[in-house]
């Protein structure tokens, strides 16, 4: 063992540990960034012990819920995963979580059944790929999201091209960078005894949503052997209308104007360019056909690669989650797996068995109510959640937030490309809330919520506002931004008797 | 008689990072609250502009792969028009992307200069990939608040947020459309923020723009009336939605 990833580790627990008893903002990433601090290559240090190597899964929106699911099949497949579940997902998260799972010498134990799945930051991503030289990387979509901190759309794209740039070429095994060196080969020797799975060669195999031309495009130019894309081909998912929140309407390739037959929301669909003959490629692992119930979806998925790394096959399951939104984290966790050569017979129980990721569609039970937390963050995963509380019977509580943390975007003009107006005619009684709750108020007076939307700036009576609001027996939905579903969660899980977040798992 | 503010939209599919719907649906709210009539023209690529056929040309802000597509179209089939229209005196509001094309031209990071539609007598210089953004939000005073104050507190000042990696340097054709209280502006130097020229209006500002700087939205819509209506009075409607966001941002750090 590197003295030095030991001596991390210790400084790294002892630092959580700290943190955690005197409640310093949930603490999670305190441990890992007092363990980086002693030893940079904590991640690749610690990653590098895991028999089963890496999995990565990054994206916009799903990435959460998808490596979650992922998570779950792999525990259904007899092995230990290493997983950042509550969401903290930059590097310090990473290290943080390897830190806990650690034992004080710095080795993670039972190191034979661990795989690593590691829910990656966008902008992390590029320094994830060094450091802990993932099997696959599972790419959910890209949407715009704090312009003001990640730039545009653009500019991560560029960032992951560049991230994958040296990954995917078959030399990796010869970089002369001697930190990469010890845990590449690790890895090597651990996976070489999966060699029918794909995703086992030197280079990451790419996971990518074919729907999502920014994502999909990823794919050009890496040999068909190393990308697995999955896509919706049950073109009844679509929707008519042109959603106001879409951010590629350009090809990649030439630039001309990309054309949909059809649209499943944002920029998400089938779409081919008007004039170079860029197109959706055709999905390895496809949704062929999807049916939304009241609480739950049923999904029919089909293996079909030409190349026969993966035989074909079909699953059907019912997924205990509503949202065509979730449908996607199902699929792309599903190809995740078989990218991995996870057994095929784990993944339909553990997605029909599945709880909802922190603060995405849980629900918490507060006296007498069903509370459940839906985080809208930008603007097409909010008119998602917004369609699928619209989807829901009887009439509506809403308690919306809007807040304008680093976390959150310091620039809120993401609202007004968000439909609000999808859930306003039954909803019954609302209120803003948040740091930036006069500006939502405004924007849902424009959804025709009325002149006088309440505001209220403070969390626990936000809460204590919308309990009261609603009916015993009733439901309560709570749209939160990420900073704000983090305080949300928090009271309401000492409300409803429960745990903290960095106590939760299985 | 019956009034119709006629509005074209340019580009509003490649152009339409900041929220700038919600400058087109204010202006809608604005009117129709008013019983004045609003037609919106939504003109994308290769659309001809009919520079008399419209009472105000709005355009927004693009990413910068959009931004090299709408530029070379701007110059092929609408730059002409714009400039005629605004000489023409028909209201032109221009939004962060838009407000840079719209001036002569715009220096890249490499120093590569890239023409713009000469509309506002400006030039916009991007001072190097390493250089700060100017991020952040931003409080503005307007420079001629008698034009929109009605007296009312609060409305001197235009609130938003900025996000824009190039510098903006006014000619003298132009004057600043307001000073800087908090933010960077123009160019975070010379405490100038946007540009007037005629009626045509450009600024960094979004967030969205119109719909809590009110006074600002009245503003825009009594120019682009006034060219075939003359000075038309607008009615006092319910603010308080408005106000309150207006208030709160003037705290924002």
């Amino acid at each position: 063992m590197n003295p030095r990833t030991s001596a991390a580790v210790a400084a790294g627990k002892i630092a959580g540990a700290v943190s955690r008893i005197s409640r310093l903002g949930g603490g999670t990433a305190v441990a890992g960034l007092a363990a980086e601090r002693i030893d940079h290559d904590i991640v690749s240090n610690l990653v590098g012990q895991a028999g089963e190597g890496a999995i990565a899964v990054t994206g916009t929106n799903g990435k959460t819920t998808t490596s979650l699911m992922l998570s779950r099949i792999a525990s259904g497949s007899a092995l230990r995963p290493l997983h950042n579940r509550s969401g903290s997902n930059l590097m310090r998260g990473v290290a943080a979580m390897l830190v806990e799972e650690s034992t004080f010498a710095g080795a993670i134990p039972d190191a034979k059944r661990r795989l690593a799945i590691l829910e990656v930051d966008e902008a992390t991503l590029p320094a994830i790929v060094r450091a802990a030289a993932p099997r696959a990387i599972v790419f959910t979509n890209l949407f715009r999201d704090q312009l003001d901190r990640y730039g545009e759309v653009d500019t991560v794209a560029k960032a992951w091209e560049r991230a994958l740039a040296p990954a995917t070429r078959d030399d990796r095994q010869q970089t002369t960078d001697n930190r990469q060196q010890t845990p590449t080969n690790t890895r090597q020797t651990a996976t070489n005894t999966r060699q029918t799975a794909p995703g086992t060669r030197g280079a990451p195999l790419l996971v990518l949503n074919a729907d999502d031309p920014g994502v999909a495009h990823l794919g050009r130019g890496v040999p068909r052997e190393r990308v697995l894309y999955y896509g919706i081909e049950d073109t009844s998912a679509g929707i008519e209308s042109d959603e106001h929140a879409s951010d590629f309407r350009t090809c990649l390739e030439c630039g001309s104007e990309l054309v949909y037959g059809v649209t499943f929301y944002g920029h998400l669909g089938h779409w081919r360019c008007t004039s170079c003959g860029n197109r959706r490629p055709v999905p390895d692992i496809a949704l062929t056909k999807v049916t939304a119930g009241a609480d739950a979806t049923a999904l029919t998925i089909g293996i079909a690669r030409h190349d026969d790394a993966l035989p074909p096959g079909e699953m059907k399951l019912r997924l205990p989650l509503t949202g065509l939104y979730n449908a996607y984290n199902a699929l792309a966790a599903t190809a995740g797996a078989l990218a991995l050569g996870l057994p095929r017979d784990a993944i339909g129980p553990a997605l029909e068995g599945f709880t909802a990721a922190f603060g995405r569609q849980e629900r918490f039970a507060i006296e007498g109510r069903d509370v459940a937390v839906l985080l809208g963050k930008n603007p097409t995963g909010l008119n998602q959640v917004l369609r699928a509380i619209a989807a829901a019977e009887g009439p509506k509580r809403l308690l919306v937030f809007l807040n304008d943390g680093i976390a959150d975007g310091r620039d809120v003009s993401w609202i007004w490309d968000a439909d609000y107006e999808l859930v306003q005619p039954r909803t019954e009684w609302v209120l803003a809330a948040g740091t930036r709750a006069e500006d939502l108020a405004l924007r849902l007076k424009y959804a025709g919520f009325g002149e006088d939307v309440p505001v209220e700036h403070d969390t626990g009576r936000a809460l204590s506002r919308a309990v009261e609001a609603t009916p015993r027996g009733g439901t309560l939905y709570v749209i939160p931004t990420y900073t704000a579903m983090l305080d949300v969660r928090d009271l309401l899980a000492k409300r409803a008797g429960g745990r903290r977040f960095w106590e939760d798992g299985r | 008689m019956t009034l119709t503010l006629h509005v074209a939209h340019l580009y509003p599919r490649l152009m339409n990072i900041y929220g700038d719907r919600g400058n087109i649906m204010c202006l809608r709210h604005r009117c129709e609250a008013r019983g004045i009539g609003f037609e919106l023209t939504e003109l994308g690529l290769r659309d001809r502009l009919d520079p008399l056929g419209f009472d105000l040309i709005f355009a927004g802000g693009a990413q910068d792969r959009e931004q090299a597509i709408v530029v070379e179209d701007l110059l092929a089939s609408k730059a002409e028009a714009l400039r005629e229209a605004v000489e023409r005196d028909v209201a032109v509001l221009a939004v962060c992307g838009a407000y840079q094309l719209f001036g002569r031209f715009y220096r890249d990071a490499s120093g590569r200069e890239l023409p713009g539609a000469g509309v506002f007598d400006l030039y916009t210089e991007h001072p190097g990939e390493r250089a700060r953004r100017c991020v952040g939000n931003i409080v503005v005073e307007w420079e001629a608040p008698q034009q929109i104050g009605h007296g009312r507190p609060g409305l001197r000042t235009i609130v938003g947020f900025e996000n824009h990696g190039g510098r903006t340097r006014l000619g003298s054709g132009v004057r600043p459309l307001a000073r800087v209280r908090r933010g960077s502006g123009n160019n975070g130097e010379d405490g100038t923020e946007g540009a007037v020229c005629r009626n045509a209006i450009g600024t960094y500002i979004h967030g969205s723009l119109l719909p809590k700087n009110p006074a600002l939205a009245d503003h825009v819509i009594r120019l682009a009336l006034a060219r075939r209506h003359g000075g038309v009075a607008l009615a006092p409607i319910d603010d308080r939605a408005e106000l309150r966001a207006h208030t709160a941002a003037l705290r924002l750090r």
